[in-house]
């Protein structure tokens, strides 16, 4: 703002500085000077309904909405003249007119903007003494509750469907007395980013539906942490009464979750007091598992460990989630190099390790510089599902005119307009390939394609655009191909001059990937340490039937291992039947820690809740390990001691996507009549949201369970919704999925999410399969 | 800016319009549509949802069905939560099965001063129905409407799209018996 762009308003007596035609509210509001509102939210459009924000300007007969009224140079505005207070008060009236007073019964009382206002501005007693209006409660779906007696009408939540969330849900129906919010004909809203609407109403009628009737919001502390389930690593209030998580609310941080806060964020915290969490120490005695205390199980796990390694310290393999802090990555590493393994990975779904690696993967950019794209190229990924966050800021830049191109092997539900180029997993690469020679690439399997018209003008428009991007994700991540597809990428987005990003997997993909949780010299990655099965495994916070590229392969290295150490917030059959010994690991929320978000912001938290029964911290865990294996250098007394040491180390780091392409890598994915195509589902990305019961009752997670293929390729296999099918794979047991035609699945491929029940039968993520009905 | 300042639409148009309507009702919309800007087709809501309730649709005009709306909605590719909300707002909006004839009786100042009291009693009385039912035989439906612009005319009331001016119960019966 300089100097003559800023005009003087006067309010309260009080001399504002102001942008010109910014709006009154605005200007109060970056002052300190309140003024009572319920309809005005920042993000959102402005509406001017409910007519609370009512004030007075100087030679204007009556009363203007702060929020509609634009500033002018010399303005003279009071919020609290009698005029204003009347008209302030008339509104607050008017509000009370139909709302009821069930405060006590209200969850959203003690914390109602409503409640707040009244106070200040309501009468002790109603002057209306006719009947109030009654609203019957749709039920839209498992995350949000309804009590639309209590609605003031401010549509803070239609506008936030049209605007945000991108599809318009909820509506005002009827009008007049008989306006309603709501969806009209009941059904679920099936927005990732629903549950925002529970903030943005004022008043009770949309609430948490987990959390309802639980507490009251003076009962609860509020502790700060940072989301873990992707790389966003959205800011969050926790909200705890008597040291239990009941709820998780976004704090504001418009770098990274603006004002937002995905439904996965924000329901996860479920599984905290899921039926199955681990809360003793476990081990198996003669294929029992019995509960011990912390010695006798750490005292195995390092027995075990070393007995595995005998001589021979790459006879064991560590695989960590991506979605481990900092601290815990680090101890993980130190501990298996100081057993002399150099076999280490975070990069658990990823199935092709062709190709030199990009040094530390990442957005490539900062979150916020998402929506300035005038075009961003998105390969192998569905960032509205994957990272909620991040596909929200890539609609923003869609809807203020950036094109958006996505390269898939099937068609994407998307909330904004976007060019989709579909086909089946392998001709998917091909057409990567096709953009690449366009962009002017010779070598490799560009030679055998003759490049189409529109890959040429989209990489014209590519060259030419001022800000593009060439994103690559999990899908990609995941293809037999990787290596073949990253490369293609990145020969496109440096043709074209274009910046490249990674979306990185889990929420400190980018940490793990800056410490090295990577092979080491002549070490085994993800993949090729269960495809040579070793001696020994340290799972940290996985479950191998679900974390895996390939969980057929991984369960059956696993089994074979001598001993399996698993330090797991969770209990699950399948770490039962493979493991020998399971530590129980305290969660993200009750645990300090470090991550890496995606654009390379490193956010610290502290353990807002206690861990659930006898779980530990993992890194008190890795360090009693590492000192009970005679391993130096393991006397931590603090979470911060090891972050300060993992810091040193990362010495002056940074993310970097840099790699030396390499032309020859070739096409491997054979041709099949059938080639799967395994998602990772929003809801199925991590321990703890596959154990949210909110999250797994939404469309997403259920529509997540069927396997779907080409109504074509249906009616060819003679299969109609509904029919049982078994799927076989090579090297994997049979599984049974219910079928369901649907035309985003290209011919020739079969859409079957991995990380979902039934799929830890199953191998790779893509490849043939073979199905038949049951 | 927001969703009233951009044209509202789904992110995709979905394919099949060919299979919506009637060629007579599709070019009574793309007339509306082509009246303004290409993207704006969500102003020729008001008139599309005139167009199928006025047609036969399934064989009961006069209503706009749960699947009319929809229709309505997928042809003009907007969200249905969009059309919902402009069929609910509208009362010349029928949401459910009407009538043959729909009696719309202006109770609004000029006509109750004039005596429109009297008009609506006497067609209650007549037709054996209060306001917003329907005879047993699907005849008639009686409605109650606001000022319909025709004060000097007052008491008034419309049927169908014709305007009957300066009623009396004797007019009333005339009228109706003149309908088939």
């Amino acid at each position: 703002m300089t100097e003559e762009s800023t005009i003087t308003i006067e309010v309260d007596g009080r001399a504002l500085k102001a942008a010109p035609g910014a709006m009154l509210i605005d200007v109060c509001d970056a002052a300190g000077i309140h003024i009572p509102r319920f309809c005005y939210h920042r993000k959102l459009s402005l509406s001017a309904n409910c007519r609370m924000c009512l004030v007075e300007v100087e030679k204007v007969p009556r009363p203007l909405p702060a929020c509609v009224t634009p500033v002018n140079d010399g303005m003279k505005v009071t919020t609290n003249s009698p005029m204003a207070v009347e008209a302030q008060k008339g509104a607050m009236e008017f509000l009370l007119i139909n709302h009821p007073l069930d405060c006590p019964i209200c969850d959203q009382g003690g914390e109602c903007e409503l409640q707040d206002v009244a106070l200040g501005y309501g009468s002790d007693a109603s002057r209306y003494a006719e009947a109030k209006r009654v609203v019957a409660d749709p039920d839209i779906g498992p995350l949000v509750a309804t009590d639309l007696t209590r609605c003031i009408h401010c549509t803070r939540c239609v506008r936030f469907g049209a605007e945000i969330a991108g599809i318009r849900e909820l509506g005002a129906t009827g009008r007049g007395d008989h306006m309603t919010i709501g969806t009209y004909v009941e059904h679920a809203m099936g927005s990732e980013l629903a549950g925002n609407v529970i903030d943005l109403c004022p008043v009770g009628a949309l609430t948490s539906k987990p959390f309802r009737f639980q507490a009251r919001a003076w009962e609860m502390v509020q502790r700060d942490g940072i989301a873990a389930h992707d790389g966003v690593g959205s800011n969050v209030h926790y909200h705890l009464r008597r040291d239990q998580i009941l709820r998780v609310h976004p704090k504001d941080n418009e770098a990274v979750n603006e004002c937002w806060l995905s439904d996965r964020d924000r329901f996860s915290y479920q599984a905290l007091s899921a039926a199955d969490r681990l809360l003793k120490p476990l081990v198996k005695q003669g294929g029992e598992w019995r509960e011990t205390d912390w010695q006798s199980a750490l005292e195995a796990a390092a027995q075990g460990l070393a007995q595995a390694r005998g001589d021979d310290g790459n006879q064991l393999g560590g695989l960590l989630s991506p979605s481990a802090s900092l601290e815990e990555l680090y101890l993980a590493k130190k501990l298996m190099r100081g057993l002399g393994s150099a076999n280490l990975d975070h990069r658990l779904r990823q199935a092709d390790f062709r190709g030199d690696p990009p040094k530390v993967p990442w957005l490539g950019g900062p979150i916020a510089e998402l929506e300035e794209q005038d075009l961003v190229v998105i390969i192998g990924a569905n960032p509205r599902k994957d990272q909620p966050l991040l596909g929200h800021r890539i609609r923003k830049a869609a809807m203020k005119g950036a094109e958006v191109v996505y390269f898939n092997p099937l068609k994407l539900d998307l909330n904004y307009r976007a060019a989709q180029w579909v086909a089946n997993p392998r001709d998917w690469v091909l057409e990567v390939a096709n953009l690449a020679k366009a962009a002017g690439v010779r070598k490799g399997v560009v030679n055998k394609i003759k490049v189409a018209d529109h890959h040429k003008e989209l990489f014209k428009r590519l060259k030419a655009a001022d800000k593009a991007l060439v994103l690559v994700g999990d899908l990609a991540m995941g293809h037999p191909d990787y290596g073949l597809l990253r490369c293609l990428a990145a020969q496109v987005a440096e043709a074209a001059g274009a910046r490249l990003g990674f979306l990185t997997p889990g929420a400190n993909g980018v940490g793990a990937a800056l410490l090295g949780v990577t092979p080491g010299e002549g070490g085994l990655d993800a993949q090729a340490m269960l495809a040579e099965p070793r001696k020994g495994y340290l799972l940290l916070g996985i479950d191998p039937g679900f974390d895996l590229e390939n969980p057929a392969q991984g369960l059956n290295a696993l089994m074979k291992a001598e001993c399996v150490v698993a330090l797991s917030s969770f209990r699950s059959p399948d770490l039962e039947t493979v493991a020998d010994v399971i530590l129980p690991l305290a969660a993200a929320p009750e645990s300090a820690g470090t991550f890496f978000n995606i654009e390379g912001t490193q956010q610290g938290f502290n353990g807002a809740a206690p861990p659930a029964g006898e779980a530990r911290p993992g890194w008190k865990i890795l360090r009693v390990l590492g000192n009970l294996m005679n391993l130096g250098g393991f006397d931590f007394n603090t979470p911060l001691q090891v972050r300060d040491e993992a810091l040193g180390m990362l010495g002056d780091a940074a993310p970097d996507n840099g790699f030396e392409p390499d032309p020859a890598l070739e096409l491997t994915l054979p041709e099949a009549e059938l080639l799967r195509i395994g998602e990772l589902p929003i809801y199925s990305v991590d321990p703890m949201v596959r154990r949210a019961p909110a999250l797994q009752a939404t469309a997403d997670a259920q529509d997540a369970a069927y396997l779907r293929l080409n109504p074509e390729d249906a009616k060819r296999l003679g299969f109609t919704a509904g029919d049982r099918i078994t799927v076989s794979q090579p090297q994997a047991r049979k599984a049974v999925f219910e079928a369901r035609p649907d035309p985003a699945v290209p011919q020739g491929a079969v859409a079957l999410c991995t990380a979902i029940p039934g799929s830890q039968a199953l191998a790779g993520r893509f490849g043939e399969v073979t199905l038949e009905k049951a | 800016m927001g969703f009233k300042m951009q044209p509202m639409t789904v992110p995709e148009p979905a394919p099949g319009k060919d299979q919506l309507f009637t060629p007579e009702i599709r070019a009574e919309i793309d007339r509306w549509i082509a009246k303004y800007p290409a993207e704006w087709k969500q102003s020729a809501l008001m008139a599309a949802l005139v167009a199928v309730q006025d047609a036969d649709t399934d064989n009961n005009p006069g209503w706009l069905s749960q699947k009319d709306l929809d229709d309505v909605a997928h042809y003009l590719d907007l969200p249905p939560i969009a059309v919902y909300e402009v069929a609910t707002f509208y009362s010349m909006y029928e949401l459910k099965p009407v009538g043959r004839h729909k009696i719309c009786v202006c109770t609004n100042v000029s006509c109750m001063a004039c005596g429109s009291d009297e008009i609506v009693s006497h067609l209650e009385g007549k037709l054996g129905i209060k306001l917003g039912q329907t005879t047993e035989d699907g005849h008639y439906t009686l409605k109650e409407v606001e000022c319909l612009g025709a004060c000097g005319g007052a008491p008034m009331f419309q049927i169908g799209k014709q305007y009957y001016e300066n009623l009396t119960p004797d007019r009333v019966d005339e009228i109706l018996d003149g309908l088939e």
